[in-house]
C-alpha cells in the first residue's frame, strides 16, 4: 500500500468541493490550516489502480480557493505556503472549462513550483452546454501535463482522473512546458546550459531552477546563496535579467513574468478550446439583470433577508421552546436527583441552565447558517457585496458587512461566525468590532422590562424602535471611529468575481452547516459551562450557615405564607449582598455611580457579561422577587420604577446597548478575531464607548 | 477615457493601467490586462461600483479603481 497526498488547488468558484465529493463519498475531516482560520477540509480512502494493480491510500486536501500564488487574501497566503511546502505529492488543479483563460493563468504559476500537476478540467457538463469544446490531448500537450475532463456533478471522468494521478505520481521525467518569448527562453537556456556544464547536482530541474532564479523568487535565491556555484551564477543572472529588461520596456520582474503568463495561457486556450455557440451562457445574465438592478436589486435582497430571518426566528423558535422546558426540566429533575446541596445546586443552578442557553441557539443557528450556506454557494453573495459597496464603504466597512451586521440582531455569536465571508483582514476586524451594537435578542428582555416600566404602552414600541436604531446607528459611527483610528491605512481594493450562478449541492451545504454547529456547540459549549459554574460559584459563596440557619427558623415559625415567602426572598437578597458577586458589585459601584446605577444595577451589569438574559434574573434576585422572574413580571417593573430614577434607568438601558455582549459570543470572537488580545481590545472599546455615552445620556436626561 | 467614464453596455478595449504591485497582480489574475477588451454591463445607484465584462468572468470593481485603468471606446 502506497501512502500518496494529494493537493488540491485552484481558483474560488471552480467546484472543488463538489470534486472532493465526487471523488470519494468517506467523511470529509475539517480543520484549519496551522494558526489561522482557514478550513481545511481532508478526505482519505483507498483506491485500486487497476492499470498497475497495487493498492494506493490516497488523501487528498482541499486547499482555498486562490486567483493566484500571491499573498493578497489569507486564503491566498494559505495556498502558497501550502503549494511551496513539500507536505505532500502531487497537485490537482482543478480548472472551471468554461473559463479557460483566467484559470489557465494560474495553472501556469502552479506549473513553475516545480511539483507533479494532473489538471482536471472541470464542469465539463457546463461547458458542453454553453458549447465549448476543448481538445484535452491538445491541451495536455501544450501544458506538458495530463488534462482529464471531469463533471462533478455528473460525476464523470473521475476514474479516469484517479489513473492519471497515479501515473502522474509514477512518472518522474516531468517537465513543466509553460513557453516564453523567445527572448526569455534565451536567457533561460544560458543558466540551463550553464548548470549542464559545471554538472551542477539538485533535485529541481535546470529549468525551474532557471526561471525562479530569474523571477527573483526569494526562497530561492537563499537557497542559492550557499551554494559554492553562486559566485559564478550571479553575473549570468545579471546580465540575463538586463537583457530581459531591454526587451520588456519594464524592470517590474514580476509584471514580465504576469505578461508572460497571460500570453501563455491565451495561446493555450485559443488552440485548445473552440465556442460553437452562446445558448446557455445568457442563463445568469438573464438573472442579474434583475438581482443586481439599480432600482430592483437591493428591494429584492431586502427581501430575501427578511424572508431568511422570519424563517430563522419564527421557524427557529419551535425548537427554542422545546429546548428551553427540556432544560428546565432536567435542572428541577437533576436538583431532585442530587438534593438541594450544593451538588445539585451546582447542576441544576449553574451548569444545565448555562449550557442550556448555549444549545437553545443551536436551531436558530443552524437555519441562519443553511440559509447564508446558499447565498455564498449559489453566487448570489458576491451581488450583494456590488450592492451594498457603495453604502458601507463610506464606513470603512465592505459590501459583505451588511449581513454579519444584520444577524447581530438575532445573536452575535453567528454574527461573528457569518463575518468570516469578509476576505479583507481590516474590514473583518471592524465588522467583527460593531456587531455587538446590533442589539441582540438576548438584550430584548432587558429592554421590555425597563422600557414597560418607565414607559406608556403605547410608546414603549416606539422607544424598542429606537434602541435598536441608535444602536445601529452608533455602530456605523464606531465603524468609522476605528477605520479613522485605529484600523487606519489605505483601502483595500475592491475587485471581485461575480461568478455564476449555480445550484449547490445539498450534501455541500450540509457539511458546511454541520462543520459550523459542531464547533460552535464545542467552542461556546465548554466555555459556557465553565462560565456557567464561575457565576453559579460566585453567587452562591461565601455561605452564612449562621445567619441561613436563623431564617430557617424564622421561616418555619411564620404566621403566614406570605411572610414565609418575603423571609426567604430576604434570605436570597442578603445572600446575594454577601457573596462574591455582591461584593464585587460594591466595587464596581463607585465606577458606575456617575452613570446614576447602584450597587444592584453595578451587580446586573456584571454579571450581564456572562449572558444578557441573566441581567433580568439578577435584577429579579436582587430586588427580591424570587428568582422566576420574566420580564412581564409587573411585579418586577413596579418595583424598578419605585427604586430607580428614570435618568439612571435611560442610562442603563444604554449601557446595555453598547457593552460586550456575552460569554458565549466573546469565546466565539476571539476565535474568529483569531486572538485573545482583540477581546480585550473589544472589552475596553465597548465598555468605554458605553460608560461615555451613558454618562452623556445620564447628564442629558438629569437636565432635562 | 477612462474605465470609469463609460457608459452601460459600452466596449473598449484596455490601454493602460495606472498601478502597480500587488493591485495590477490582482487586476491580471482576474484577467483585466492591458490589450484586452471589457463591456461595462451594469453600476449600482450611487455610482460606486460597477460589474464588467472580460474574457469569460464577470468582475465587480469601486469607480476609485476604475478611474486606474484607461481605456478606449469600440
Amino acid at each position: 500500500m502506497q501512502k500518496l497526498t494529494i493537493a488540491l488547488a485552484g481558483q474560488p468558484n471552480v467546484g472543488k468541493s463538489s470534486l472532493i465529493n465526487a471523488i470519494s463519498s468517506s467523511r470529509l475531516k475539517v480543520g484549519n490550516f496551522s494558526g489561522v482560520t482557514v478550513d481545511k477540509t481532508e478526505v482519505a480512502f483507498k483506491w485500486c489502480d487497476e492499470a498497475s494493480c497495487s493498492d494506493y491510500e490516497m488523501s487528498i486536501i482541499d486547499l482555498p480557493g486562490a486567483y493566484s500564488l500571491s499573498d493578497y487574501t489569507i486564503e491566498e497566503k494559505v495556498a502558497k505556503k501550502f503549494i511551496q511546502s513539500d507536505e505532500y505529492d502531487l497537485i490537482v488543479n482543478v480548472v472551471d472549462a468554461t473559463n479557460l483563460q483566467r484559470n489557465l493563468l494560474f495553472t501556469a504559476e502552479l506549473l513553475e513550483s516545480g511539483k507533479k500537476v494532473v489538471v482536471a478540467l472541470n464542469m465539463m457538463d457546463e461547458a458542453d452546454k454553453e458549447g465549448i469544446k476543448i481538445d484535452e490531448k491538445l491541451l495536455s500537450e501544450i501544458l506538458g501535463v495530463t488534462c482529464i475532463k471531469t463533471s462533478a456533478s455528473e460525476k464523470s471522468g473521475i476514474d479516469e482522473l484517479k489513473s492519471a494521478i497515479v501515473a502522474a505520481y509514477k512518472n518522474d521525467g516531468y517537465t513543466s512546458k509553460v513557453k516564453y518569448s523567445d527572448h526569455i527562453e534565451e536567457e533561460i537556456a544560458k543558466i540551463v546550459d550553464f548548470f549542464k556544464e559545471k554538472k551542477y547536482k539538485k533535485d529541481i530541474s535546470y529549468r525551474i531552477l532557471a526561471i525562479k532564479l530569474l523571477k527573483e523568487d526569494s526562497e530561492t535565491y537563499k537557497m542559492m546563496h550557499d551554494e559554492p556555484i553562486w559566485i559564478e551564477l550571479l553575473p549570468l543572472i545579471r546580465a540575463s535579467l538586463e537583457h530581459i529588461y531591454i526587451h520588456s520596456d519594464s524592470k517590474d520582474i514580476e509584471q514580465i513574468f504576469r505578461d508572460e503568463h497571460f500570453a501563455f495561457a491565451k495561446g493555450a486556450k485559443m488552440e485548445a478550446m473552440e465556442i460553437s455557440s452562446m445558448r446557455a451562457k445568457n442563463f445568469t445574465q438573464k438573472i442579474d439583470n434583475i438581482l443586481i438592478n439599480k432600482f430592483l436589486g437591493i428591494p429584492l435582497f431586502l427581501f430575501f433577508m427578511w424572508g431568511l430571518f422570519q424563517l430563522t426566528f419564527t421557524l427557529g423558535a419551535i425548537p427554542v421552546d422545546m429546548i428551553d422546558e427540556f432544560f428546565t426540566s432536567i435542572g428541577v429533575a437533576s436538583k431532585s436527583v442530587f438534593g438541594e446541596g450544593a451538588l445539585g445546586s451546582l447542576i441544576g443552578d449553574g451548569i444545565v441552565p448555562g449550557v442550556g442557553a448555549v444549545i437553545m441557539f443551536l436551531p436558530n443557528i443552524i437555519i441562519l447558517f443553511i440559509g447564508i450556506a446558499l447565498l455564498e454557494t449559489t453566487g448570489y453573495m458576491s451581488r450583494v457585496a456590488f450592492l451594498l459597496d457603495g453604502f458601507f464603504h463610506r464606513f470603512g466597512l465592505h459590501g459583505k458587512s451588511f449581513i454579519p451586521l444584520v444577524t447581530g440582531f438575532g445573536c452575535s455569536v453567528p454574527a461573528y461566525m457569518v463575518a468570516r465571508t469578509l476576505k479583507n483582514e481590516r474590514e473583518r476586524l471592524i465588522t467583527l468590532f460593531i456587531i455587538g451594537f446590533m442589539s441582540c435578542g438576548a438584550r430584548l428582555p432587558v429592554y421590555v422590562l425597563f422600557v414597560g416600566a418607565f414607559f406608556s404602552q403605547e410608546n414603549a414600541g416606539s422607544i424598542l424602535f429606537l434602541i435598536y436604531i441608535a444602536g445601529a446607528f452608533f455602530g456605523l459611527v464606531a465603524a468609522k471611529v476605528l477605520k479613522m483610528f485605529v484600523f487606519k491605512g489605505e483601502n483595500e481594493p475592491f475587485v471581485m468575481e461575480m461568478p455564476k450562478y449555480r445550484l449547490p449541492s445539498l450534501k455541500l451545504v450540509w457539511h458546511t452547516v454541520y462543520s459550523q454547529a459542531k464547533s460552535y456547540l464545542k467552542k461556546a459549549g465548554t466555555f459556557i459551562l465553565a462560565a456557567s459554574m464561575l457565576v453559579w460559584f460566585a453567587s452562591n459563596y461565601p455561605k452564612d450557615e449562621a445567619l441561613t440557619n436563623q431564617y430557617q427558623v424564622q421561616i418555619e415559625h411564620a404566621a403566614s405564607p406570605e411572610i414565609q415567602i418575603e423571609l426567604q426572598n430576604e434570605l436570597k437578597k442578603i445572600s446575594l449582598e454577601n457573596s462574591y458577586l455582591g461584593k464585587t458589585g460594591y466595587v464596581l459601584e463607585p465606577f458606575f455611580r456617575p452613570l446614576g446605577f447602584d450597587w444592584k444595577m453595578s451587580v446586573a451589569i456584571g454579571t450581564g457579561l456572562a449572558a444578557k438574559e441573566v441581567v433580568v434574573s439578577t435584577m429579579g434576585v436582587l430586588y427580591s422577587l424570587g428568582e422566576d422572574v420574566t420580564e412581564e413580571d409587573q411585579g418586577l417593573m413596579e418595583k424598578i420604577k419605585a427604586e430607580i430614577p428614570f435618568a439612571s434607568a435611560i442610562s442603563f438601558i444604554v449601557f446595555v446597548m453598547i457593552y460586550l455582549p456575552c460569554l458565549a459570543a466573546s469565546m466565539v470572537f476571539v476565535k474568529e478575531a483569531g486572538s485573545w488580545k482583540y477581546l480585550w481590545y473589544l472589552f475596553l472599546f465597548t465598555t468605554t464607548t458605553a460608560w461615555i455615552m451613558s454618562f452623556l445620556v445620564y447628564r442629558a436626561v438629569l437636565i432635562l | 477615457m477612462l474605465l470609469s467614464e463609460l457608459k452601460k453596455g459600452d466596449k473598449a478595449v484596455i490601454k493602460k493601467i495606472n498601478a502597480s504591485g500587488a493591485f495590477k497582480n490582482r487586476l491580471s489574475s482576474m484577467g483585466i490586462v492591458e490589450k484586452e477588451s471589457v463591456k461595462l454591463k451594469e453600476y449600482s445607484l450611487a455610482k460606486s461600483t460597477m460589474e464588467i465584462e472580460v474574457a469569460e468572468s464577470y468582475v465587480a470593481l469601486r469607480f476609485k479603481e476604475a478611474r486606474l485603468i484607461e481605456v478606449e471606446k469600440i
